[in-house]
C-alpha cells in the first residue's frame, strides 16, 4: 500500500490490515500465469485452424481470411457466454480468456444479455460498452499517442 | 429492557412460531439442501428479470413462514424486511404483494439479524402480536448491481465471496399466543414458540480502511468481534453461555481473523464454538465458491433453515447469531472510500420442559 494511504489510517487500522494481510489467501500467481499461457494459447490455436480453414477450403487469401476468423471467433465467443460457459471457464483460464478478442466479445455479450430487463434501448444500448467501454477509450488514447510519436520521429528524421 | 449500552435484553422472551427458507439451484446443490423449504431449480424462477425473481423468492419465504406458523397474513401486524438492491425495490415490492403493514431496513447483509432484533423489540414493547421479519439476496442480482454482469468472464480472487440466493423469513410472536397454538405438537420440524429470543445487541459501525470490495470477510471480521464483545459486556456473560456462535457470512478468511481477534482480546472463543453461515451453505471441494457464502440471504436461510432446525434437535441450546453486513455502495467503492461494516447479534434459546 502507497506511504500516502497509509497515514491516513488510524494506528488500529493498520495494526489490522497487517493481521488481515497475513491470513489473507494469496492469489496463485504462478497458476494464473500458466493457466492464462495454456488457455490463452489454445485459443490462439483455435484461431489459427479457423483462419486454415477458410484458406484451405473457401480459397481465402491468408490477409484476407482474417476477418472471417475474428468473426468466427467473435461468434464462438458469444456462444459460450449465451449458454453460461465462458464465465466458469475464465474463473480458471484468467487473463488466458480476458485478453483476446473473445474476451472482448464477452464483455459486450454478458453486458447486453445482462441489461436486457431495462429494455433494448436504455438497457442494451446504453450499457453494453459498460465492461468494454473503457478498453475501447484508453484504445483509441494510446493509439493517438503512439501517433504522435511516431510523427514526431519521422518528423525528426529518425525513421 | 435495555442493558448496558446497546444491548436489549427481552424478558418477555419473544418466540419464533416458524421460518420460511427458499433458496436457488447453487444452495440446493450445497450440504444444507435438506433443510430449507424451497429449492427453486432454475435462478430466473421463470421470471423475466432476476429483480422479479429475487422479490418472489421473499414473498416465497414471508408466505411460507406464515403457512408454517398456521396463521394468515391479516393476523400479522409488521412486517420488517430488507435486501441488497437499491432503494431496498425487493422488499417493498414484496410487501406491496403481501400487504402487511411494512417497515423497511438495510443492513446490508446485518439485515436478516437486525429485522429479527426490531421484530422481536416490537412484540416485547407490546407494540404488536406477530411480526414477520426478513431478508433476501440473489447472487445475480448482487452481482450486477455491485460487480460485473453475470456472465462476464472475470477472475475472482481467493478471498471473493459467492452472494446467496436466497431468502429467509421469521414469524415471532408474543409467548401466550405462541403457547395457545394448537399446531405445536403438530409441527415439530418448526420451533412452534419452542425457540425463543432473549436478548439482542445492535452493532456500532466499524471501518478498518479496507477498501477492497473482494475482500468482505476482512472488512467485516471486526464489526463482528466488536458486537460480539459489546454484547458480552452488557449481558454480563462469559461466551460459554452459548452452545454456539455465528456469524452472518465472514466466510473463511473472516472467521480466520476474527478467530485470531479473539484470542488477542483474551476471549474464550474457539473453532469449535463459534462458527460461519457463509462457511456452511456451499461444498468447498465441488462447488468454485472461494472463500464462501455472503448476502443478506446467507445468514438468514442457514440461521432459519439450519441452525434453527439444529436448535430443535437438541444440539444446541442457546446459540447466538451475529449477522455481519459491509456497507458500502457501488459508487462508494468506485470514489476509494473503505468499507464500513456493521454486526447486529440476536441471542436464541430453547425453550425446556414446557
Amino acid at each position: 500500500m502507497a506511504d500516502q494511504q497509509k497515514k491516513s489510517l488510524s494506528p488500529t487500522q493498520q495494526q489490522y490490515q497487517v493481521l488481515a494481510g497475513n491470513l489473507e489467501p494469496k492469489r496463485p500467481l504462478l497458476k494464473n500465469i500458466v493457466m492464462a499461457f495454456l488457455f490463452g494459447g489454445l485459443i490462439c490455436l483455435i484461431g489459427e485452424w479457423v483462419m486454415l480453414m477458410y484458406v484451405e477450403w473457401f480459397d481465402f487469401s491468408e490477409k484476407a481470411a482474417a476477418d472471417p476468423t475474428v468473426a468466427t471467433m467473435i461468434f464462438l465467443s458469444v456462444v459460450l457466454t449465451g449458454f453460461g460457459v465462458y464465465d466458469k471457464i475464465a474463473q480458471v483460464a484468467g487473463a488466458g480468456t480476458a485478453v483476446p478478442v473473445t474476451g472482448f466479445a464477452n464483455s459486450m455479450a454478458s453486458a447486453a444479455l445482462e441489461y436486457r430487463s431495462e429494455g433494448y434501448v436504455l438497457g442494451v444500448g446504453g450499457n453494453m460498452f459498460k465492461v468494454a467501454g473503457p478498453v475501447i477509450v484508453f484504445g483509441v488514447v494510446a493509439a493517438f499517442l503512439v501517433a504522435i510519436v511516431h510523427t514526431l520521429l519521422r518528423m525528426g528524421g529518425i525513421i | 429492557m435495555r442493558k448496558g449500552h446497546q444491548s436489549w435484553v427481552f424478558a418477555s422472551k419473544p418466540a419464533i412460531m416458524a421460518t420460511g427458507t427458499v433458496v436457488g439451484p447453487f444452495e440446493g446443490e450445497g450440504p444444507l439442501a435438506d433443510d430449507f423449504d424451497i429449492i427453486h431449480g432454475d435462478l430466473m424462477m421463470e421470471q423475466d428479470s432476476w429483480e422479479k425473481a429475487e422479490n418472489m423468492l421473499m414473498e416465497e419465504a414471508v408466505s411460507l413462514a406464515i403457512e408454517h406458523a398456521g396463521l394468515t397474513r391479516e393476523q400479522i401486524h409488521f412486517m420488517i424486511a430488507g435486501d441488497l438492491m437499491n432503494q431496498i425495490t425487493s422488499s417493498s415490492f414484496s410487501a406491496r404483494t403481501m400487504q402487511i403493514p411494512f417497515l423497511g431496513v438495510f443492513g446490508a447483509c446485518s439485515t436478516s439479524m437486525e429485522s429479527l432484533a426490531l421484530a422481536a423489540c416490537l412484540i416485547e414493547a407490546g407494540a404488536a402480536d406477530y411480526t414477520v421479519a426478513a431478508t433476501v439476496s440473489h447472487n445475480a442480482t448482487a452481482e450486477k448491481q455491485f460487480r460485473y454482469p453475470t456472465e462476464y468472464g472475470s477472475q475472482k480472487p481467493p478471498t471473493a465471496q459467492c452472494t446467496v440466493t436466497g431468502s429467509g423469513a421469521a414469524v415471532v410472536a408474543r409467548v401466550d399466543l405462541a403457547m395457545q397454538s394448537k399446531l405445536s405438537d403438530l409441527k415439530l420440524d418448526q420451533p412452534m414458540g419452542r425457540v425463543r429470543i432473549t436478548a439482542a445487541t445492535i452493532g456500532r459501525v466499524i471501518d478498518m480502511g479496507i477498501k477492497d470490495p473482494f475482500n468482505m470477510g476482512a472488512a467485516m471480521a471486526p464489526a463482528a468481534v466488536d458486537t460480539i464483545e459489546a454484547h458480552l459486556r452488557d449481558l454480563e456473560i462469559e461466551p460459554n453461555h452459548y452452545d454456539l456462535i455465528v456469524t452472518g457470512d465472514l466466510a473463511q478468511l473472516g472467521h480466520a481473523i476474527a478467530l485470531d481477534m479473539f484470542k488477542k482480546h483474551n476471549i474464550a472463543i474457539d473453532g469449535e464454538l463459534y462458527q460461519d453461515c457463509g462457511m456452511k451453505i456451499y461444498d468447498y471441494q465441488t462447488q468454485q465458491v472461494q472463500s464462501g457464502g455472503s448476502g443478506c440471504g446467507c445468514c438468514a436461510v442457514v440461521t432459519y433453515g439450519h441452525w434453527l432446525r439444529k436448535m430443535l434437535e437438541g444440539t444446541y441450546r442457546r446459540m447466538l447469531v451475529v449477522a455481519t453486513g459491509a456497507l458500502l455502495s457501488p459508487l462508494s467503492f468506485q470514489q476509494g472510500e473503505s468499507i464500513p461494516c456493521i454486526a447486529h447479534a440476536v441471542a436464541f434459546e430453547r425453550e425446556e420442559g414446557e
